[in-house]
């Protein structure tokens, strides 16, 4: 297990790695440059040249990429080319939003996605089972953007009850104890619907898969053999062994729930990581580019990671195996 | 072919994608002439579905904020969004399988490398490549089908290995190696089109994850540029105008829904024809 963990870390670290060095060339191979963005259309040739030159940019590739790097592993990420603020402070701001979005709706996708999937696979095959797989499939086929867009159709449009915009109201910074807690959480509740909704459908489908391939092996006849209750035999016999594939889709889960959150974030305004990406590939905010990738590349290996662990949490074979 | 169309999934799929691709290549004859610029813009703007203009003209899906009709629209959008998905879809097949095969049939140090390439690249973070590929270069379609053809290979990439490995070891490759058939005649006529099962689920599957994805570049404005219709970009431009013309916003969505449902359907019915093991 502990050889294994290192080789993870290895390789997590060369996904980390190479995502930024990817990102790093990119960013500089792609038409369009930070000074001129900066500077508008009106600026000189002259005067591009020397703004240029303050940021470093005018320096060979290889350098400028040695120096970002030492930097960037020390701690020193710069301050963004767009904003001036520090990239830190911009970062830090950013990601607890993201993280308790995306934290919150990985909790309640889970929950209503392993409740359905197994309520499907206990009645495999009835009309129930048929209308739930057309739901699930619906569900995971909505594109999240559009969903969001609907939901703020009815809710805030329609029925005017939940705000569609930001984290918290324009008197957030006055509002303390119970409504600045309920400001934030109807600012939440709409992105968190999203989030959650989209995801549902694709852990049920896969839940459903993974309990019915259990239901088939021999010691769930066995089960029901000796005459268990047939509510004992899923929940204790077929569910439990059903969730170790689906703990290793939550690791690979987390990265789909980032990507679902740079969409959901741009439309709710919502300013976490991915909007705060968005922003600054279209700026060409290099510093800010470079440091929201790395953090979601971190974010993905640290869930494949977590997955991992969990999977041999759950499956003591797993452990002794030392592979999975 | 005919175990698909009975299972009603398959049946269900097929149906649907047929209509959008006939719907799609019609669209002239459906909806008339691609609608551009619209001359009389203030009577014509906003009209909501079944409604017909001052000049008698009918609108099934009513117009947008130019005027200009959104059935017609979202037929010419479909063109967009069936072939960005279906291309880049057969962009990552080929890549993908060229890797996969290259890795499970030659041993050594190059089917090493691929390995490692293809998990390393399937760690990368999908939605962030695409994100900075196709922000940082002009965008337009072509550049779409590159971007997700190039981001998408990985898992065909990873089924064709592990198909191919399988296939090496079976009496019938071993019987053609035996024959004196050189090794690359060998993987092209006889492991190949064995091992293209799983590829054509996973294609099923990814053409209505290309579609979305597409459709989400393009609704952040790093895909298909307007005034070219595509489903994500009518999204896009309906959400700007969602309280007073909703249809605008939703006629696109639910078209995108009921094509992803059908691909899913279809892919699913597919897996299950092909693999009578999985048949349940």
């Amino acid at each position: 297990m502990l050889t294994r963990l290192a080789v993870r870390l290895t390789t997590g670290f060369a996904v980390v790695a190479g995502v930024v060095t990817l990102t790093f060339l990119l960013l500089h191979a792609a038409p369009g440059d930070p000074a001129e963005l900066l500077l508008g259309s009106a600026a000189t040739p002259a005067q591009v040249a020397v703004q240029r030159h303050t940021l470093g940019l005018d320096r060979p590739l290889p350098i400028q990429y040695v120096t970002w790097l030492a930097a960037f592993v020390r701690g020193e990420w710069g301050t963004s080319i767009a904003s001036g603020r520090p990239v830190r402070a911009v970062l830090r701001t950013a990601w607890p939003l993201t993280a308790e979005l995306v934290a919150v709706s990985l909790f309640f996708t889970y929950l209503f996605g392993i409740a359905l999937g197994a309520l499907q696979a206990a009645r495999s095959g009835s009309r129930l089972d048929t209308a739930l797989s057309v739901g699930s499939v619906a569900l995971f086929a909505l594109p999240g953007y559009w969903l969001a867009l609907m939901l703020v159709l009815v809710f805030t449009f329609e029925l005017r009850v939940l705000p569609a915009f930001g984290a918290t109201g324009f008197d957030a910074d006055v509002l303390t104890g119970w409504p600045a807690i309920a400001d934030r959480l109807r600012h939440m509740a709409l992105p968190l619907v999203t989030l959650t909704l989209i995801g549902v459908g694709g852990t049920a489908r896969y839940v459903r898969g993974a309990m019915l391939d259990v239901q088939s092996q021999p010691f769930v006849v066995t089960a029901r053999a000796k005459g268990l209750h047939p509510a004992r035999v899923m929940i204790r016999h077929v569910l439990r062994n059903a969730l170790i594939p689906v703990l290793t889709l939550l690791g690979l889960g987390l990265p789909a729930l980032f990507s679902g959150a740079v969409f959901v974030e741009a439309v709710f305004a919502w300013p976490g990581v991915g909007r705060v990406l968005v922003e600054a590939v279209l700026a060409r905010d290099y510093p800010v580019v470079l440091a929201a990738t790395a953090v979601a590349a971190l974010l993905v290996v640290a869930g494949n990671l977590l997955a991992d662990v969990l999977a041999a949490w759950a499956d003591p074979r797993l452990r002794a195996r030392g592979d999975a | 072919m005919k175990i698909l169309w009975r299972d009603g999934r398959g049946g269900f799929g097929l149906a649907l994608l047929a209509m959008v691709a006939v719907l799609a290549v019609g669209a002239p004859f459906v909806a008339g002439p691609p609608p551009g610029v619209v001359a009389d813009i203030t009577r014509l703007r906003f009209l909501p579905p079944f409604a017909s203009d001052a000049h008698g003209v009918f609108h099934l899906l009513g117009t947008d904020r130019l005027g200009r009709d959104v059935w017609a629209r979202l037929l010419y959008g479909a063109r967009i969004s069936l072939a960005v998905g279906v291309l880049a879809v057969l962009l990552s097949v080929v890549i993908g399988t060229a890797v996969g095969a290259v890795a499970g049939f030659f041993r050594g140090p190059v089917s090493v490398a691929l390995l490692a390439l293809t998990d390393w690249a399937l760690a990368l973070p999908r939605v962030v490549l695409l994100l900075l590929l196709a922000a940082l270069w002009q965008p337009s379609a072509l550049l779409v089908i590159v971007v997700l053809g190039l981001t998408g290979w990985m898992s065909i990439a990873r089924l064709v290995y592990a198909e191919v490995r399988a296939l090496a070891a079976r009496p019938f490759v071993e019987g053609a190696h035996a024959l004196g058939a050189s090794r690359r005649r060998v993987l092209w006529r006889h492991v190949l089109p064995n091992a293209l099962t799983p590829v054509i689920v996973a294609a099923a599957l990814g053409v209505g994850n290309a579609i979305s994805l597409e459709a989400g570049l393009s609704y952040l404005g790093l895909g298909v540029q307007p005034p070219t219709p595509s489903w994500g970009n009518m999204i896009a431009s309906g959400r700007d105008t969602l309280v007073n013309a909703p249809w605008v916003a939703a006629a696109p969505g639910i078209a995108l829904v009921l094509v992803v449902v059908a691909c899913t359907l279809l892919g699913d019915a597919l897996r299950d024809a092909l693999d009578p093991a999985a048949r349940r």
